[in-house]
């Protein structure tokens, strides 16, 4: 038995001993390397460019600009290929631009044997811009006379919206719910653009195997759609490129998109297959490759004065920056979650995608469901203080129960523990003591508060996109098996789930499953990828089957030696079993010897399933957060803080907390830090590193605790939902909460922080610099 | 990837300053945390170095026999946390370059590239100031001494010529015998960070009378700074919560925080005010005293 066990990840010895390789690692003899020349505008167009300076600087192999590169857009999300032309991604971008969008567009690119070399031509490009106002502020891109900044685009690239009225799910339209209401609650809320900040910055090379196809070798999550996407650029047959992923340094969601690989193939294919590579250094990663798209949401709550919840209306906004990228995909997976959270009330979500001149934002951790659960989660609580009711026992009333249907989907919700996280939570904190206890810590400099918020997510992108795995098993000869899926380890742990699923079915131990780690897409399975924490519980229906297949062909293999009939036989702990008489009739390396080396039965064992999954579970949680708020000095500190989740059944504890706490870290510096802070006028990035990029160290963490509810998913293979990204999503407006109820004041945009809580301290009379009692 | 013209490893401090007289666009490399940022982002003038770390002759703490606590300039931060003089004799420098970097920076920075560096939020000059510390410079066959309130000239400027070297911090006696002493770092994290405002008390009381007190702070102008007119109201006064209050209110008057993209003039002084209080009130109940 191998689920539900806290196993060593499969590749713990090979990261922790620094064996595992990465891209970096991997090296061609003669690798050139490129740099991009990036604009220092943010809107514009190039009037000149001259490189003929940088061309002849010694060591330069080569530089390509705007003017070099094919005529042909193409979109960069790594979203599986719709087949419905409407549901395409949005293609806007050239391998090189004249048109600039963002400051650090990438107008041109030097080739050269060195990375310093590369930077010494980058500075002797000439360089003349025509310059536009940029267009960064909503109300300025949506101007009527606003400048388009995609010819034709309008500068809006998405906008939707679903109404329970339009649905027909539950009766009601909501502006007749809300007019009905006892009370109506509304708020503005605003995030910023955050980061990813994945420890391994982009990386890619590129090179040709022989003169006909381009091998890729890159730090991606999506290998099999950067293949398509490569194709599409270059126009070039998708059999002609092969992708191949090593090891990978985290993403997050960053690498859920193709960014350097066009680029590198095109290099490559320009320099007669020499390999080249580009890494990216951490100031472009934050500003040239992806980022969260800002939001700017309305929410409109009717509220009943029993606690119910009968109303919401919500209207947002969602900038993606200069290029479209996952486009207005992430407003509409991130709207869709009230749905599944709050399913029993009048609800209508509108929202509009724009294009701006800023960095370009694109698919992060829980895309777009930390925006708008931010948004809901704050708007709840607003709703909760207006009645005087009880913050947990509010949402109780309120939230999904298992059997309720999801607006959207139309679909029922099978397994649901949100409650049982609440009250576990709630147990916890010990929060009714607790409450009573800060009910004295409401005034003075120092304050304390609690909080609480919920959110819901999704297993996948079902169906939206197509969800497909592949899981290829086959015995080895010494009784081991060898398992190869097209599912992408990045660092989540994925393999080790993989191994842990495949021994489960199999009747094997853990250790006798090895996963293969590199992806190579002309071998691995097909699959397009990590992302929608939707590997598990994608892969899971396509490994369980790969691995009842090959455990039938084992059996009938033991039949064909023993003469037994397969169907009393069992394999239990690695040893072929007769069921009957629990006789041990022989171990998997005889049978394995056998099948390979009789000479006349059997044949190399192996099972190769790919399974499309027609459904998306959803799963829920909570977070509870008790914090201490110094307002002279205009800090938040964490006392305590646990998310509770429910993700069906927790494959391996050790793992799935892993994944809690470092979703938690994320959320918390997204509560209080973390911000890509812009010019308003310029476009230009302040903060495009470490230093001034305020991403939490462990010196500003509280000690994380987390725990699950553990329901059961009939969905999935092994009763598993997603978790990977969920952890992120509620402790920005749980901390939000808490702030409000230990100061009474509410801070509307993320990130909180100690500039934020200055200006509003102030602003609401908090700020009191006189007498000892600020000590 | 560095692009570094020239690496000389000096053997001694008159071979650092022989090097440096020989290589006119030279540069000190100690710990390298800051000269090797300058070098990575391009900046002129880092790309020829002449390395002094770990040169044995500037790696000492010692107490002299007049009491004199003397660190020398190539000590990095860990073993100034680890070294039983500072903690006995002077625990405020402790607590003011624990607040530097992290674990692997304080393993390697050194006291001396904090304040040659010249900058306003060296986390280590506050306390210096406060203790009024000493600099030993040494040039080819000179030595001299300089108050470190007199070393900062201005952002990114101190007081070194061609071919010096600063060797020592030299801490007197009656800068610390009695003296009690408190740090504190305001920064938007608590590890890995710049100080939006760093705040150094140190005093002495005598039967509940502030018979000596010195404010000094970073970040609070373009150079570390003391805050003479506070202090002046500060001494021979009782202590008391209303004092704390006061010199909330005085320090304005010493200060010139001003505005940048990372924090606003208005937040910087309300930091600048609120530690007064804070770190005054911690270095009081370290000298014993009840507020
Ligand atoms: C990640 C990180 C975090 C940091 N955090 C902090 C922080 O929290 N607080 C803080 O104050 N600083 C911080 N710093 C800055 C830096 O670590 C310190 O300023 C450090 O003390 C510099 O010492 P060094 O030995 O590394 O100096 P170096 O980089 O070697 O030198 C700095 C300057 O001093 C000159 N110099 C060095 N030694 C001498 C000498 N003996 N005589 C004359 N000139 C000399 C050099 O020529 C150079 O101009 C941080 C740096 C990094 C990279």
């Amino acid at each position: 038995m191998a689920i539900g066990k806290s196993v060593n990840r499969i590749d713990a010895i090979a990261k922790v001993t620094g064996r595992a390789e990465y891209t970096e690692d991997l090296y061609k003899p003669g690798m050139l390397v490129a740099r991009y020349f990036r604009s220092s505008i943010a809107h514009g167009r190039v009037k000149n460019i001259d490189v003929e300076k940088a061309k002849v600087l010694e060591g330069v192999e080569a530089v390509f600009t705007f003017k070099d590169v094919p005529e042909n857009k193409f979109a960069t999300a790594g979203h599986p290929f719709s087949i419905d032309p409407d549901h395409q991604d949005v293609a806007d971008r050239l391998l090189l631009t004249r048109d600039i969008r963002f400051m650090g567009d990438e107008i041109a690119i030097v080739v050269a044997q060195d990375e310093i070399i590369a930077s010494k031509a980058l500075q002797l490009i000439e360089i003349s811009y025509d310059e536009y106002t940029p267009l960064i502020l909503p109300e300025d891109i949506l101007k009527k006379d606003a400048r388009q900044i995609h010819k034709g685009s309008s500068n809006i690239v998405g906008e939707h919206q679903y109404s329970t009225r339009d649905l027909q799910v539950i009766s009601g339209d909501v502006d007749d719910a809300l007019e009905k209401a006892d009370y109506v609650v509304e708020g503005n809320f605003e995030t910023v653009m955050v980061q990813h900040c994945h420890l391994e910055n982009h990386i890619a090379y590129a090179y040709m195997d022989d003169l006909d196809r381009i091998v890729i070798v890159s730090s991606t999550q999506i290998p099999h759609i950067v293949r398509r996407i490569v194709s599409e650029a270059l126009n070039m047959p998708l059999s002609r490129v092969r992708v191949i992923k090593p090891f990978i340094g985290g993403g997050f969601g960053n690498k859920q998109d193709v960014v350097l690989e066009p680029m590198v193939a095109f290099l490559t294919l320009k320099l007669d297959g020499r390999a080249v590579q580009i890494n990216l250094s951490r100031e472009e990663c934050m500003t040239g490759t992806r980022n969260r798209h800002p939001f700017h949401i309305n929410v409109k709550t009717g509220v009943m004065k029993d606690g119910t919840m009968v109303a919401r209306k919500m209207d947002a906004i969602s900038i993606t920056g200069g290029y479209a990228s996952h486009g207005h995909a992430i407003a509409a997976a991130g709207g869709s979650k009230q749905s599944s959270l709050y399913p029993r009330m009048a609800t209508k979500f509108h929202a509009r995608t724009l294009y701006a001149n800023i960095p370009v934002a694109g698919a992060m951790r829980a895309y777009g469901s930390p925006q708008v659960i931010y948004a809901l989660e704050c708007a709840t609580e607003d709703a909760a203080r207006k009645i005087n009711m009880d913050s947990v026992e509010f949402r109780l009333k309120n939230i999904a129960r298992q059997d309720d249907i999801n607006l959207l989907s139309g679909k029922k919700i099978l397994s649901c523990g949100l409650a049982d996280c609440l009250l576990k939570g709630k147990a916890f904190m010990d929060w009714d003591k607790k409450k009573k206890e800060y009910e004295k810590c409401k005034s003075g400099p120092i304050r304390k508060g609690l909080g609480v918020a919920c959110l819901s997510y999704t297993s996948g992108t079902y169906p939206v996109c197509v969800e497909i795995a592949g899981a290829r098993i086959s015995l080895n000869q010494d009784g081991t098996v060898h398992v190869m899926v097209g599912a992408t380890e990045i660092g989540q742990g994925s393999d080790t789930i993989v191994a842990q699923m495949a021994a489960e079915t199999l009747g094997l131990a853990y250790e006798h499953v090895r996963v293969v780690q590199t992806q190579d897409t002309d071998v691995s399975p097909f699959d397009t990828g990590a992302y929608a924490s939707r590997q598990a519980y994608v892969v899971s229906n396509a490994v369980f089957r790969a691995a009842a297949d090959l455990k039938k062909k084992i059996l009938d293999h033991a039949g064909l030696m023993t003469g037994k009939k397969a169907r009393d036989l069992n394999i239990i702990n690695g040893k072929i079993v007769d069921t009957h008489t629990n006789a041990f009739l022989m171990d998997m390396k005889t049978l394995a010897i056998d099948s390979f080396y009789h000479k006349e039965r059997g044949c190399q064992l192996t099972a190769d399933v790919s399974h499309k999954t027609t459904t998306n579970a959803p799963v829920f949680g909570c977070t509870f957060v008790d914090i201490t708020v110094d307002i002279p000095l205009c800090k938040i500190k964490i006392n305590k803080i646990i998310n509770v989740h429910d993700s069906g059944i927790i494959l391996n504890p050790v793992q799935a907390g892993g994944q809690v706490h470092g979703g938690v870290f994320m959320g918390i510096g997204a509560a209080l830090s973390e911000e890509l802070m812009i010019n308003p006028a310029t476009g230009y990035i302040y903060n495009n590193n470490l230093l001034d990029y305020k991403f939490p160290t462990f010196m500003d963490l509280p000690q994380i605790h987390h725990d699950f509810v553990e329901t059961f998913e009939p969905t999935s293979g092994y009763g598993n939902k997603s978790l990977g990204e969920p952890p992120v999503i509620s402790p920005p407006p749980a901390i939000r909460n808490a702030l409000l109820d230990a100061t009474g004041v509410s801070i509307n945009s993320l990130p909180i922080s100690p500039h934020k809580l200055f200006t509003a301290f102030k602003k609401n009379g908090l700020m009191v610099s006189k007498g000892d009692a600020d000590v | 990837m560095f692009d570094l013209k020239k690496h000389m490893k000096a053997n001694s401090i008159d071979h650092a300053i022989a090097l440096l007289l020989e290589n006119p666009d030279a540069r000190l490399i100690a710990g390298g945390t800051d000269v090797l940022i300058k070098l990575r982002n391009g900046k002129p003038g880092f790309s020829e170095l002449v390395d002094i770390h770990s040169l044995e002759e500037l790696n000492f703490i010692q107490q002299d026999e007049k009491n004199n606590i003397l660190i020398g300039s190539g000590v990095v931060f860990t073993d100034i946390i680890q070294s039983d003089i500072i903690k006995k004799h002077i625990p405020m420098l402790c607590d003011a370059v624990q607040s530097i970097g992290g674990p692997q920076i304080r393993n390697i920075a050194t006291i001396g590239g904090n304040n040659c560096n010249g900058v306003t939020s060296a986390d280590s000059a506050s306390t210096l100031f406060a203790l009024n510390a000493v600099l030993e410079i040494r040039g080819k066959g000179t030595t001299r001494q300089v108050p470190v309130s007199d070393f900062y000239l201005g952002p990114g400027k101190v007081d070194l010529k061609k071919g010096e070297i600063l060797t020592t911090f030299k801490i007197t006696p009656e800068n610390y015998q009695g003296y009690f002493g408190y740090f504190y770092k305001y920064a938007m994290r608590n590890a890995m960070d710049i100080a939006t405002i760093g705040c150094a008390v140190s005093l002495k009381t005598k039967k509940h009378i502030i018979e000596d007190y010195r404010i000094a702070y970073g970040v609070a102008g373009p150079v570390p700074m003391r805050c003479p007119k506070t202090e002046k109201s500060v001494i021979n006064r009782k202590v008391s919560k209303s004092l704390l209050d006061e010199i909330s209110q005085t320090i304005e008057t010493d200060v010139s925080p001003r505005t940048s993209w990372r924090a606003t003039k208005d937040f910087r002084m309300n930091i600048i005010k609120e530690l007064s209080k804070r770190a005054t009130k911690e270095a009081l109940l370290r000298a014993g005293e009840e507020v």
